[in-house]
């Protein structure tokens, strides 16, 4: 199976179990190299559906505060893309079979080589790519790569997203497409904004692709009630910031979050 | 042998419609702000081929700017370098006291009469842009937030006050290096946030498209005053001078000068990036002089050289000058670069206050610590030049806000 294909299939197992995937976001190297590989088997154990693994960066601009300090921490502490890429690889040895999708900005990519970042990650164990500051526009070196690999690309929609400019994201995009929940950077909210359903409503009438919601959601509640509108629910700072006080923390989170999403189980 | 013929270059024709030039620029930002930068791209054409917009404008930049800005003719500073005479281009006596006004007036106009948004979140390193920024925002009657590295805000504090003063919030930015660079990113990230309400009035000739292109649009008033005021004022020396010398940050006041002179072949461009303290121990902000650190990259939306470890990560510069510390370069520049139409080197911080003294001490004036990384540069080219030949200095900022810094470092000139 290819990289698209095991995240289409993730997505579908979740679909026959009438409930949206979870998708927990972790920042490659935060708190530590141990502590990373423990919080995402742990989570994959408990039934996390997909991951984003987050390749640090030094400026990560749709970032906000707690993803921005843990991806510092990571960075201050040596973890380089390849390190990420060999944490993958252990976490594949060591039995973690649910799809991996790279979350990481162009730069630390282009700067591995984009031909050989992609090819590096597919024998990893990566099965997707999410890069924030790349549009389809200026993908025209990646794209090719990761179709040769299997490889999804998974774009970012936004509220702000025209009709227009979704018709020509959803084009571009394998595997998923993500969905921002809010204009904003990354972090937790109180309240995610009313017309949530509505976005999602709007970019599925121009796409038959498993659409995830992300940025925002940090409890269980709120995992909940975007599980009851979309495929798939990504949970980031939230769990990065209980990972910072401890793995079970962590763990402890994703079991609640993991709930919230099987509450919605339509 | 017959000497190689190339089609002459159409300069106006870039950026390409993606917003490249050549493999440089284009746009690398979360796709929360595509939409925003199409809005951008088309209000900024219609304003362009907008008569009324157009003469309101100029008619700012007049009355209220002041321009045009003079050209000086640097006697003294001339004699004692003993080579090719020296022009100065007065960009520190525009309202606010360097060139930044014009494309902050530019964008703040731009913003108020052909989008709808009412608040305008922008970047500063020395401050000036923050300070020209912050004076468009009350002249216009804007809401205006300007982001500042924590460093930067203790080394230009007078401007901060400034900010202040014209109604402006400052806010502190902590993150990274504390520095310029951060306060884009935060600029960016409050600019994500509010995008339906706000417009980031980037502050050089950086960024996504449609900023580089832009930016160089508004500041290119400074080239068109210099072609008339040496080629054609009786106050001039009556031809184009044979070089133009700027200093380069992200590169908004040399492309500003450079781009109405890029057709006048025989002009050669100069740009003069921040050595710091030497390029070898790589405590600098010279992207094209370190050919270890400085790499094509991506940061903050744009493709460009950019210092950068070997994992892609980007460097922590230096520069005494804050304008200038920065880890990448306006996309036109390395473009044009590339095309062997402009040179770059570098002026150490040393070098910079030796400039800094010179134009003191020669001609009163008391130039922008950016700026007189350009002067520094006159010390090593001004003599290799013969006494007929012309050198045209972009002096892009004065340079009261860096009294502190100066005044720090008096023991050590």
């Amino acid at each position: 199976m290819t990289g698209v294909e095991r995240i289409r299939a993730a997505f579908a197992q979740a679909g026959q179990e009438r409930r949206a995937a979870f998708m927990p976001y972790h920042a490659m190297g935060y708190p530590t190299r141990a502590e990373t590989l423990e919080i995402i088997a742990g989570l994959a154990a408990d039934g996390a559906d997909l991951f984003e693994i987050g390749i640090p960066h030094s400026d990560p601009l749709a970032d906000g505060p707690t993803v921005q300090g843990a991806t510092y921490t990571a960075i201050t502490q040596g973890t380089t893309v390849a390190d990420c890429l060999t944490m993958v690889r252990e976490l594949r040895d060591a039995g973690v079979t649910a799809p991996f999708c790279a979350m990481g900005y162009y730069n630390p990519i282009f700067r591995y080589g984009v031909e050989r970042f992609v090819a590096d990650a597919a024998a990893a164990g990566i099965d997707g790519l999410i890069v924030p500051d790349l549009p389809p526009e200026e993908a025209g070196e990646l794209e090719p790569a990761c179709r040769q690999a299997g490889l999804a690309t998974i774009y970012l929609l936004a509220p702000t997203s025209t009709e227009a400019r979704i018709r020509q994201v959803v084009q571009h995009a394998t595997g998923f497409i993500y969905l921002v929940s809010i204009t904003g950077t990354t972090g937790v909210r109180t309240e995610l904004p009313p017309d949530l359903a509505d976005f999602v409503q709007r970019v599925r009438r121009h796409t038959d692709l498993p659409l995830a919601v992300g940025f925002g959601i940090g409890a269980r509640a709120q995992a909940a009630a975007v599980a009851g509108i979309a495929d798939g629910v990504v949970v980031g700072s939230a769990l990065v910031k209980a990972g910072g006080e401890s793995v079970d923390a962590a763990l402890l989170l994703g079991r609640e979050l993991i709930k919230g999403v099987q509450e919605a189980r339509g | 042998m017959a000497a190689v013929q190339r089609e002459p270059i159409n300069y106006n024709a870039w950026p390409d419609e993606d917003g490249h030039f050549g493999p440089y620029g284009g746009k690398f930002v979360p796709e929360t702000l595509m939409p925003a930068l199409d809005e951008l791209e088309e209000a900024y054409l219609a304003a362009r081929n907008d008569r009324e917009f157009m003469a309101e404008l100029a008619y700012l930049q007049r009355t209220y700017v002041g321009r045009p800005t003079p050209v000086t003719y640097a006697a003294r500073l001339t004699e004692y370098l003993g080579g090719a005479q020296i022009y100065l281009k007065r960009e520190d006596l525009a309202h606010t006291g360097a060139h930044k006004i014009n494309n902050a007036l530019g964008q703040a106009l731009l913003m108020k009469r052909k989008m709808g948004k009412t608040r305008i979140v922008a970047e500063t390193g020395a401050g000036q842009h923050g300070v020209a920024t912050a004076t468009s925002a009350a002249l216009l009657g804007i809401e205006c937030v300007v982001y500042m590295g924590t460093v930067d805000m203790a080394r230009q504090e007078p401007n901060v006050f400034r900010m202040r003063l014209l109604g402006t919030e400052v806010r502190g930015v902590e993150s990274g290096s504390k520095t310029l660079k951060d306060a884009i990113n935060e600029a960016i990230r409050d600019w994500v946030t509010n995008v339906n309400t706000t417009h980031y009035l980037l502050g050089s000739a950086l960024g996504p498209h449609p900023y580089p292109a832009m930016v160089r649009d508004f500041q290119s008033i400074i080239g068109q005053e210099a072609l008339v005021q040496m080629g054609e004022s009786d106050d001039g020396p009556g031809r184009l001078p044979d070089a133009i010398v700027a200093c380069v940050g992200g590169g908004s006041n040399a492309i500003g000068i450079f781009h109405p002179f890029l057709a006048y072949e025989d002009v050669r461009l100069i740009g003069v990036e921040a050595g710091g303290r030497g390029i070898e121990g790589g405590e600098h902000a010279a992207r094209f002089a370190d050919p270890e650190m400085g790499r094509l990259g991506v940061l903050q939306g744009t493709k460009s050289f950019v210092l950068q470890d070997s994992d892609g990560q980007i460097a922590l510069t230096h520069s005494i000058s804050a304008g200038l510390d920065y880890a990448s370069v306006g996309p036109e520049h390395a473009w044009l670069r590339d095309q062997g139409r402009t040179e770059y080197t570098y002026c150490t911080d040393e070098q910079a206050m030796a400039g800094f003294r010179l134009l003191c001490d020669l001609e009163g004036i008391i130039p922008a610590l950016e700026s007189a990384h350009a002067v520094g540069h006159l010390i090593d080219l001004a003599p290799q030049m013969a006494k007929d030949q012309i050198i045209l200095v972009n002096l892009s900022g004065r340079g009261d806000k860096d009294l502190g810094t100066v005044m720090g470092d008096w023991g050590a000139v």
